[in-house]
């Protein structure tokens, strides 16, 4: 029975958690298209079971490494919804005090290593900072997030090569939206794909729906557990859809409008609704965390256009300490 | 004091941070093996497999892993064996070392070294001889460090080792078995100041990595004429003591910048910019470089020899300068 129970809070948590990265997005893609929010902006509707059933399975001195649509990993992974709405603005009391955006979120404090601009750019890092944790003897794992483009690229082989050698406590997980920016990825992908690439090098790898909020959280217990026990490292193939386009403003026109359709129709949040509905939730009581969500994010809207723009004396902090701001002016 | 080669004063270096911050370690291929240059010999037995990694070929994770695990708090020497390898790394350096700090507000200080020996070395050809170093003191976040000296390895090293900044550092590899003093423990040596090699009125010398003991060269043969020279080895051209230059070219009126890599936006024109900005042109009565021709390292050792400088390219330069 309070197994039962644990199992209903833990799935309402998760229900939780994906409908405020989902507010978070639509807060901002609305914001982006008013003009309140500079620069590109990309975000990962559809996706966020994926963020939500990984990251839950986290410490929080676990680390995470993340990619250039990563704001529901960051907000999966305990980071702060204000403070990236602010970081979003280029406001003052940001992320990054206005100096890295969508793409550079980072919240060290709850082991978010970063948001990255660079496909595949996360993947180096994860792999050492899963090394300098085996060598500080600590339990804490990494897990790498990335994209379905990013298998295409040197470090992806590299660092799962890398991982394996050194035997080190690394959590991959290939988000396969299907799509790498405007091009479908098998059609730029020889061979079986991630999975057989994974096995080849020796990885742990199993594919799951990434639209199956409870699949995803299953995989991942298994994963982390096995990992953080110090097995090696292991990949997840997580298949999902990326509903809207690569960047705020790219209407991914060239998609079938029955394909995208056919996506809403496995929409992860809905899904999960459903089975909470099964067990005997009730549907305003769902719709009551929809609401709380869009309101927290209507709020960091709101709280973002009123801040304060940065210092400009901010543009030249943070560079380096030799030196410091005389060396990074003119001199 | 002990006399040491250049290579041996920077083993030292490392391995005297090693003893004492246990979040020092090396990563890079064949390090455990002592490196391709000797320059980690015995590290293995002394620190263990954890902390000495010989690598895969993979120079892209070699950067990168270095930085993830300063992320955690390590303090990563990342081993490129030789420079141009680099080029296989540098999202990792530039795009992501180089950025992190800045990017994320200064959440993180990537404590990490990146050791790139560098420059012409026994007809090694284009690939294997680049000195690009201009490249990174024009990116900022990092620390360009150039030595030329046993004793300047050694001290500038600890300081790359301790520094919370990234610090890239180009071991100069012509000069690996040049000899010179230095004293242990070995004392860390601060960046941007640089080191007075002669002193004299007639013009002001500036110049650092290998150029440094054909610069000395050159000076001494023109104070057998009687031209004394300021000879200036900058010792990091990121910071670069732009205060120790400008009050000697105030002095001497006079200015010849001497680096091996290229001429063209090589770092020299940086500095002959600053000095005509800070001193003026009234006071200045000539400013030049004597730097490499705008070609690939070649192979062949007359065709190298094309490329290389000489004390006698060097007192010609001055003799001209003098006579502007």
């Amino acid at each position: 029975m309070s197994d039962a129970g644990d199992n209903l809070r833990r799935l309402t948590g998760l229900y939780r958690m994906m409908a405020r990265i989902r507010a978070f997005e639509e807060t901002a893609l609305a914001a982006h298209k008013a003009g309140e929010i500079p620069g590109p902006l990309h975000v990962s509707i559809g996706q966020e079971a994926v963020a939500a059933g990984i990251c839950g399975n986290l410490r929080i001195d676990d680390r995470l490494t993340s990619n250039h649509r990563g704001h529901g990993h960051a907000i999966a992974k305990g980071a702060d919804p204000r403070r990236m709405m602010l970081e979003l603005f280029g406001r003052a009391g940001g992320y990054c005090r206005g100096k890295g955006g969508s793409m550079h979120i980072a919240d060290f404090s709850v082991g978010m290593l970063g948001a990255n601009g660079v496909v595949a750019g996360g993947i180096p890092i994860a792999v050492g900072a899963a090394q300098g944790l085996k060598m500080q003897q600590s339990d804490a794992i990494v897990t790498c997030m990335f994209g379905d483009g990013a298998v295409n690229r040197g470090p992806f082989l590299e660092g799962l090569n890398w991982a394996v050698l050194y035997k080190l406590p690394v959590l991959f997980v290939c988000e396969d939206n299907g799509v790498a920016a405007f091009t479908r990825a098998d059609t730029v992908t020889a061979g079986p794909g991630v999975i057989d690439r994974a096995k080849a090098l020796g990885v742990a790898a199993i594919s799951i729906d990434g639209n199956n909020a409870l699949a995803v959280d299953d995989a991942a217990q298994v994963a982390v557990t096995a990992v953080r026990r110090g097995e090696g490292p292991h990949l997840l193939h997580v298949r999902t859809y990326r509903i809207t386009g690569h960047t705020s403003t790219d209407a991914a026109a060239w998609r079938p409008a029955e394909e995208v359709e056919e996506a809403r129709a496995r929409d992860p949040i809905a899904r999960l609704g459903a089975v909470l509905a099964e067990r005997g939730v009730e549907p305003s009581e769902l719709g009551r965390m929809i609401d709380d969500a869009r309101a927290e994010m209507a709020a960091a809207r709101g709280e973002a256009n009123a801040a304060a723009w940065p210092e400009p004396a901010v543009a030249f902090e943070d560079v380096q300490d030799t030196g410091a701001v005389a060396w990074s002016k003119s001199h | 004091m002990v006399e040491v080669t250049l290579i041996e004063a920077s083993r030292r270096a490392v391995l005297q941070e090693m003893r004492v911050d246990s979040r020092v370690w090396v990563l890079g291929e064949d390090v455990a093996r002592g490196g391709l240059w000797g320059q980690y010999q015995d590290f293995l037995a002394e620190f263990g497999e954890q902390r000495v990694v010989s690598t895969p070929i993979s120079e892209a994770t070699i950067m990168g892993a270095g930085l993830g695990s300063a992320l955690v708090g390590m303090r990563p020497v990342i081993e490129m064996r030789i420079f141009d390898f680099v080029m296989c790394a540098m999202d990792e350096l530039v795009n992501q070392i180089a950025k992190v700090r800045y990017m994320f507000g200064g959440q993180a200080k990537p404590a990490v070294v990146v050791r790139m020996p560098h420059g012409m070395w026994r007809n090694s050809a284009a690939q294997h001889s680049q000195m690009l170093e201009a490249w990174f003191a024009h990116l900022p976040g990092v620390i360009v460090v150039t030595p030329a000296t046993p004793a300047d390895a050694a001290g500038l090293l600890v300081q790359a080792i301790r520094s919370d900044d990234p610090v890239l550092f180009f071991d100069p590899k012509d000069l690996f078995w040049v000899t010179g003093e230095i004293a242990e423990p070995i004392e860390p040596i601060p960046f941007g100041v640089a080191r007075k090699v002669t002193a004299g009125d007639a013009a002001t010398v500036v110049t650092w990595s290998a150029a440094v003991p054909v610069a000395t060269k050159a000076a001494e043969l023109l104070a057998t004429e009687g031209i004394k020279v300021d000879l200036l080895d900058l010792r990091t051209i990121w910071p670069w003591d732009q205060a120790a230059v400008i009050a000697s070219v105030k002095k001497t009126g006079r200015l010849l910048v001497v680096h091996e890599a290229v001429e063209v936006a090589g770092f020299g024109a940086e500095v002959v910019a600053r000095v005509v900005d800070q001193v003026g042109t009234t006071n200045l009565k000539a400013a030049r470089r004597l730097a490499a021709p705008r070609v690939p390292v070649p192979f062949a050792p007359p065709l190298e020899a094309q490329l290389r400088l000489s004390p006698e390219k060097v007192v010609n330069a001055v003799k001209g300068l003098l006579a502007a």
